[in-house]
């Protein structure tokens, strides 16, 4: 396959397909937004594009189990430690963590260090529907993921588990349900929500649009 | 930072969902809330509300003959293509491959309700296999008693003799992430919901109940989500037909002290 980065306008983005959640949302969020996209496992159409999207829907130890199964995890890390750009939605944000309370205690990829805990508050779990992203006076919060998003935004939310990284400094946003928890990461390449911008209208657009440009696409 | 403690609040919106009635692949009796090029396409329509800020859709689909169904799967297609909030659908889904092909299509949800009464292991199954926050159990519910109500099902058709508080509760048990509460009493009245039904459903269960049944002005909304302590409430009419619009009841629940998103 050709792929002639330099004169590439549009970037190339593989949406990775593990067979969990909504797939087909993501990857017509991205296209309307700028991206050239495909929908694989393969390897050599995750090696190739100029970004890797991990979405995901669904239960922690399964999205892993599917991972191994289909030979994913070696090649996620490596494209991400190579520089790669890498957007988490959700369980592919989760899964990017050491360790899920889901089933007592489940490995993760490891990619960031910190846990996956159960929220324990009175509210109604899981945490579905709209709520408000708070961007965080951090480097992460400066990394671009949420330019031209006013803060205090609302991003459509479905989980029942939220991600506790150990280094704070990767927290680019927090949201409020019975307390704060971090509803997006982003480690130098590396840019994971908990929500989906793929069902959070123009604001969720704007993040793909975003993450499109930092794949070598324009933003407006 | 701090974790997540014991603390009930949080900036969570309720949520406004205009639902779509879909026979053979049109909307029943059309919209006529904003000028559309076709005014029966579910789609055209479902791409106007979400511009106008509705924070969900649901497409219930009402055709009666099977051979007709299929042009469901093909609306949910081509919405996933232009709309990106979430896209509930309901009617007519018996089987896990019925679920599995419209979440393949671009659905997030699936609502069941005479399959999940008639076949309850459905519930529990699908929601192994596909996770609990895409599986709503529709609830259509009659009063039969004061703080008493029976569950309906074939669209109100028929009655099943199972109180609704036990039901829902069940429900939840084998995996329903969210119930859909309709009263039968109150449908179509726009006189207000059953705050009394809705209310002590919410309190019945953990998850999100939708009310639905009875808008007709935006007050009754504000009682639902206030007064019946519903997590989102669903309308069809005072939508379609323009008496208020999505940012005219947003702005009304605001200032009425609704958490809304705006």
């Amino acid at each position: 396959m050709v792929v002639p980065q330099e004169v590439e306008m549009t970037p190339s983005i593989t949406v990775i397909d593990y067979g969990l959640g909504n797939i087909r949302s993501v990857s017509k969020a991205l296209a309307l937004s700028g991206a050239d996209v495909r929908v694989s496992a393969g390897i050599e159409q995750i090696e190739s594009a100029d970004g890797i999207v991990l979405p995901g829907v669904g239960a922690f130890g399964k999205g892993m189990d599917n991972l191994e199964k289909a030979d994913l995890i070696t090649i996620i890390k490596s494209q991400i430690e190579a520089g790669k750009p890498c957007l988490g939605i959700c369980l592919g944000l989760q899964m990017l963590f050491s360790v899920s309370e889901e089933h007592g205690s489940s490995p993760g990829m490891d990619i960031i260090k910190g846990k996956v805990k159960l929220f324990r508050n009175d509210l109604k779990i899981p945490h579905m529907g709209w709520n408000k992203v708070k961007f965080q006076n951090s480097p992460a919060g400066e990394s671009g993921m949420f330019e031209g998003i006013a803060d205090e935004s609302y991003f459509y939310f479905v989980h029942s588990y939220h991600v506790s990284p150990e280094d704070a400094a990767l927290v680019s946003s927090t949201t409020d349900y019975g307390g704060e928890f971090a509803s997006s990461v982003v480690k130098d390449n590396l840019w994971a929500v908990q929500f989906h911008p793929e069902k959070s209208g123009k604001d969720g657009l704007r993040i793909m649009k975003n993450f499109i440009a930092k794949c070598g696409g324009k933003n407006e | 930072m701090n974790d997540p403690q014991k603390r009930k609040s949080s900036a969570l919106a309720k949520r406004i969902i205009p639902c779509l009635d879909v026979k053979n692949g049109r909307v029943v009796k059309g919209v006529n809330f904003v000028d559309l090029v076709d005014a029966g396409d579910p789609v055209q329509i479902a791409a106007a509300y979400a511009r106008a800020g509705a924070d969900e859709l649901v497409y219930l689909d009402i055709t009666a003959s099977v051979e007709k169904r299929p042009a469901m799967l093909e609306i949910v297609t081509k919405t996933a293509e232009q709309v990106f909030i979430p896209l509930t659908v309901g009617g007519g889904i018996r089987k896990l491959s019925d679920i599995s092909d419209l979440l393949k299509a671009g659905a997030d949800k699936v609502s069941m309700n005479t399959s999940a009464v008639e076949n309850p292991s459905i519930i529990r199954a699908a929601s192994r296999e596909f996770g609990a926050q895409c599986i709503i159990t529709a609830i259509d519910a009659k009063k039969t008693a004061p703080g008493k109500w029976e569950v309906y099902t074939y669209g109100g058709r028929k009655a099943t003799g199972i109180d609704v508080i036990d039901w829902a509760k069940k429900t939840v048990e084998l995996g329903s992430g969210e119930i859909l509460l309709t009263s039968m009493d109150k449908d179509g009245t726009q006189s207000g919901f059953d705050i009394e039904l809705t209310a002590a459903v919410s309190k019945a269960v953990s998850v999100p109940v939708i009310a639905s049944g009875g808008a007709g002005e935006l007050i009754h909304l504000k009682d639902a989500l206030d007064k019946g302590k519903a997590d989102a409430v669903l309308a069809a009419s005072i939508f379609h037909f323009g008496k208020f619009s999505i940012t005219e009841t947003k702005k009304y629940l605001r200032e009425n002290g609704i958490p809304v998103r705006i």
